[in-house]
């Protein structure tokens, strides 16, 4: 498996066009960040828990991919509760930390915000193809080809950064100076091969230009996609239900009182 | 999916190959003093295949690259005289035109095969029914026999070589240019490479430029050489064999692997009774993959010693763990098992396992040459950097001065003390490379394909070098994949994935 060819499982998510997953992840943060109440989060995410049965992550892939925003949403909560601007009864006190029910609840809506914004976010990303969400782009949304396919080729340079730094270490292991020095030697092992990784890579990228205009690529003439992209019927379902995600937790929340309109 | 649009006459595939003329053209690159080409007249005639020589520095790949239209315009440099294909100017042929470039890496443009090679086609705008076809044939041609959903980072160098030739082929070039396009490949991909070149040029019967100081290989495939005059023009033009008689002995001093002229191999005197430096048993090499903790092994049971004054090749087939067990004897991988010792002699006071010792005490026994210099340059300087490892030991600066001043001199780094590492040519490079560790006199030099890519005059030079190392005591391990550099200097032979060293013989042992 790789950063460009990760090995997806054929699921109904992964068939899907990545231009439809991108506009449901877009739909869903937007819905979620107009107000910042747990219920209209908390649905949401009870909604999204469903249809990630759909999404053919295995579990050891879904909670390996998932794990950051696991770990951001708690912090981001327990920060809230703790910091956060206070209202209502006082249940806590000590020092200048001061929990109340207003604090309390404000980061239940953080922490569940997080989640539902996360991860549908990096499940849909999961199970997409770098090349085919570029081919979505440029054939679905008509970005210019020269810019996303150069971001594609570009994104096949990571993998060889990785390598690159690998060597970077070791040679400064191998030159005398790989350790020592305290914190100042540190940083200077860390800045000194992100510089020399820094010309190795606009190298790399220059000779990478040069190949791809070699064969034709960068020119004012139009150009044909080997690969069609096209939004088909169960895209636009899946448009369909990421809006209704959305609209649901959002008349539940107006319903339940709890709805609070950031821009109001 | 819709029906594929029909052709428009001016993007038919020219399947024709193309005619060449030169006259009087010259090309300065923005912000250069000199020209890099400068009053070449030559004409080229479709179907023909021409070798391209010269010294470094003749301006082989500047033609190339004007060839192929990818030179850029008045901003990057001035244009003299004329460069016409079929009668066009060379910047309006794109399309009509391939280029295979020398580094296997740089030329993967998408993650799987199919696509890698549809992407000239697409660019050219030829409609997708008749994409994949090609697809298929251009893949058939260079012998690539792989799914089209591949993925191209798991290619070897040889084949990514390959897949840029198919990439260029399903284009359907009248003009194929091929810019020292087995360089950089192993023996095998060398073959493979030159093969697929051969098959497609038969089939398609395209005009063929090569640029390749290892003759050798290209002499039965071309049916005339140019030779370009550093000083501007063409030095010299015909037949192959006429060409390789009257200029061989020029050709060889700038460089050119010339099959009748092969570099002469020093002789050796070997050292009396050779210490043993490092003991292998059972030993295994791996690597860490990103973001994991144990290491992968990759070559396991190997034994083997290291003997001062002895040099010791590592030789096999790619992927076979050559660069990590070179990586690991010089104590920069933590073994993966097994047993690697300095002897008391070598680890002279501290504990015997490589990877245990400090970044300072490695360097007056164990010198590593990567096998791409770029990853070892530290300064902006040649002279800076060459003066990090001295001080690292902390010499004075009366030694560490002399010692660098002797170093640039013996290596003929001494006119570039100035230059920034990285704007060196690749034969500058690997003398640099080799005289940053030598800065510490280690007594063990671990090096990694020291003559990959490299021209005839620096593998000579360092082939010399490294013979008076041997001579004077140092111990050498080398991976490589060069045959002549093993009868040059190998003592002993570790082929991996056989059990045991073979030994060859010619020096200590």
């Amino acid at each position: 498996m790789s950063l460009l060819t990760p090995t997806i499982r054929p699921s109904v998510v992964a068939r899907l066009n990545p231009v439809a997953k991108l506009a449901v992840a877009l739909t869903v943060s937007c819905a979620l960040l107009l107000s910042i109440d747990w219920v209209s989060a908390g649905v949401a995410l009870l909604l999204e828990a469903v249809l990630l049965v759909w999404s053919g992550l295995s579990a050891r892939q879904f909670w390996l991919r998932t794990a950051p925003v696991w770990i951001a949403a708690p912090m981001a909560s327990i920060t809230t509760v703790l910091y956060g601007e206070d209202s209502g009864a006082l249940l806590w006190q000590f020092g200048f930390i001061s929990v109340t029910e207003g604090s309390a609840q404000l980061g239940l809506a953080i922490g569940l915000r997080v989640l539902a914004i996360g991860l549908p976010g990096i499940v849909l990303l999961a199970t997409t193809d770098p090349t085919d969400l570029a081919d979505g782009l440029a054939q679905v949304l008509r970005l210019p080809a020269r810019f996303v396919l150069g971001g594609l080729a570009g994104l096949r340079l990571v993998g060889m950064f990785i390598e690159d730094w690998h060597c970077l270490t070791l040679a400064r292991r191998a030159r005398g100076v790989g350790d020592g020095g305290g914190v100042r030697g540190a940083a200077r092992r860390f800045f000194g091969p992100a510089f020399s990784l820094l010309v190795i890579s606009v190298r790399r990228g220059s000779k990478l230009a040069t190949a791809m205009e070699a064969r034709g690529f960068g020119s004012d003439e139009p150009r044909t996609w080997a690969r069609l992209s096209q939004v088909r019927a169960a895209d636009a379902v899946l448009v369909g239900v990421g809006c209704a995600i959305s609209g649901i937790a959002i008349a539940v929340a107006v319903w339940a009182g709890t709805w609070s309109f950031v821009l109001a | 999916m819709p029906a594929p649009t029909s052709f428009t006459p001016g993007r038919e595939p020219h399947r024709r190959a193309v005619q060449i003329r030169a006259h009087d053209w010259g090309w300065r690159h923005a912000g250069r003093h000199n020209p890099a080409v400068s009053g070449l007249g030559l004409q080229i005639e479709p179907g023909e295949r021409v070798l391209l020589l010269g010294a470094s520095g003749a301006g082989k790949s500047t033609l190339l690259h004007a060839l192929a239209g990818v030179l850029g315009d008045a901003e990057d440099g001035d244009a003299t005289g004329s460069l016409l294909i079929d009668g066009r100017r060379a910047a309006e042929a794109r399309g009509r035109v391939g280029l295979v470039l020398q580094d296997p890496d740089s030329q993967v443009v998408l993650a799987r095969v199919g696509d890698d090679v549809a992407f000239g086609c697409e660019n050219l705008a030829v409609p997708r029914a008749e994409i994949w076809p090609r697809v298929r044939r251009a893949l058939a041609e260079v012998g690539l026999d792989l799914p089209l959903d591949h993925p191209t980072s798991s290619l070897s160098g040889g084949q990514k070589q390959r897949l840029a030739l198919a990439g260029v082929l399903a284009m359907q070039p009248g003009l194929l240019l091929l810019d020292e396009p087995t360089a950089n490949l192993d023996p095998e991909g060398v073959i493979d490479v030159r093969d697929a070149v051969v098959r497609s040029l038969d089939l398609s019967g395209a005009t063929c430029v090569i640029i390749e100081h290892r003759v050798e290989v290209w002499q039965d495939v071309v049916d005339r050489v140019i030779v370009l005059d550093p000083a501007g023009g063409v030095l010299a033009d015909g037949a192959t064999r006429d060409i390789l008689a009257s200029q061989g002995e020029r050709l060889a001093q700038a460089g050119v692997w010339v099959p009748a002229l092969p570099p002469r191999f020093p002789t050796r005197h070997p050292v009396p009774q050779p210490q043993t430096l490092l003991r292998a048993e059972g030993l295994m090499v791996g690597r860490v993959p990103f973001g994991r903790r144990t290491a992968s092994v990759v070559a396991d049971n190997i034994t083997l010693d290291v003997r001062a004054g002895t040099a010791s090749v590592v030789t096999g087939p790619n992927g076979a763990g050559k660069s990590t067990l070179a990586l690991t004897l010089a104590g920069l991988l933590a073994p993966a098992g097994g047993m690697l010792r300095a002897s008391d002699a070598f680890s002279a006071g501290i504990r015997p396992e490589p990877h245990r010792w400090r970044s300072t005490q490695l360097l007056t026994r164990i010198g590593t040459v990567f096998q791409d210099p770029e990853h070892q340059f530290l300064a902006a300087t040649v002279r800076d950097d060459l003066l990090i490892g001295p001080r690292a030991l902390g010499l004075s600066v009366v030694q560490q001065t002399s010692r660098v001043d002797e170093l640039m001199l013996r290596l003929r780094l001494d006119h570039l003390a100035d230059a920034n590492p990285f704007t060196l040519s690749g034969g500058e490079k690997r003398r640099m490379s080799v005289a940053t560790v030598l800065a510490t006199r280690p007594r063990l030099l671990v090096l990694d394909e020291p003559t990959f890519g490299q021209d005839s005059r620096t593998w000579q030079e360092l082939v010399t070098l490294l013979a008076e190392l041997l001579d004077e005591g140092t111990a050498i391990v080398a991976v490589t994949h060069d045959a002549q550099f093993v009868s040059a200097l190998a003592d002993e032979e570790y082929r991996l994935g056989t059990p045991d060293p073979i030994r060859l013989g010619s020096g200590a042992l």
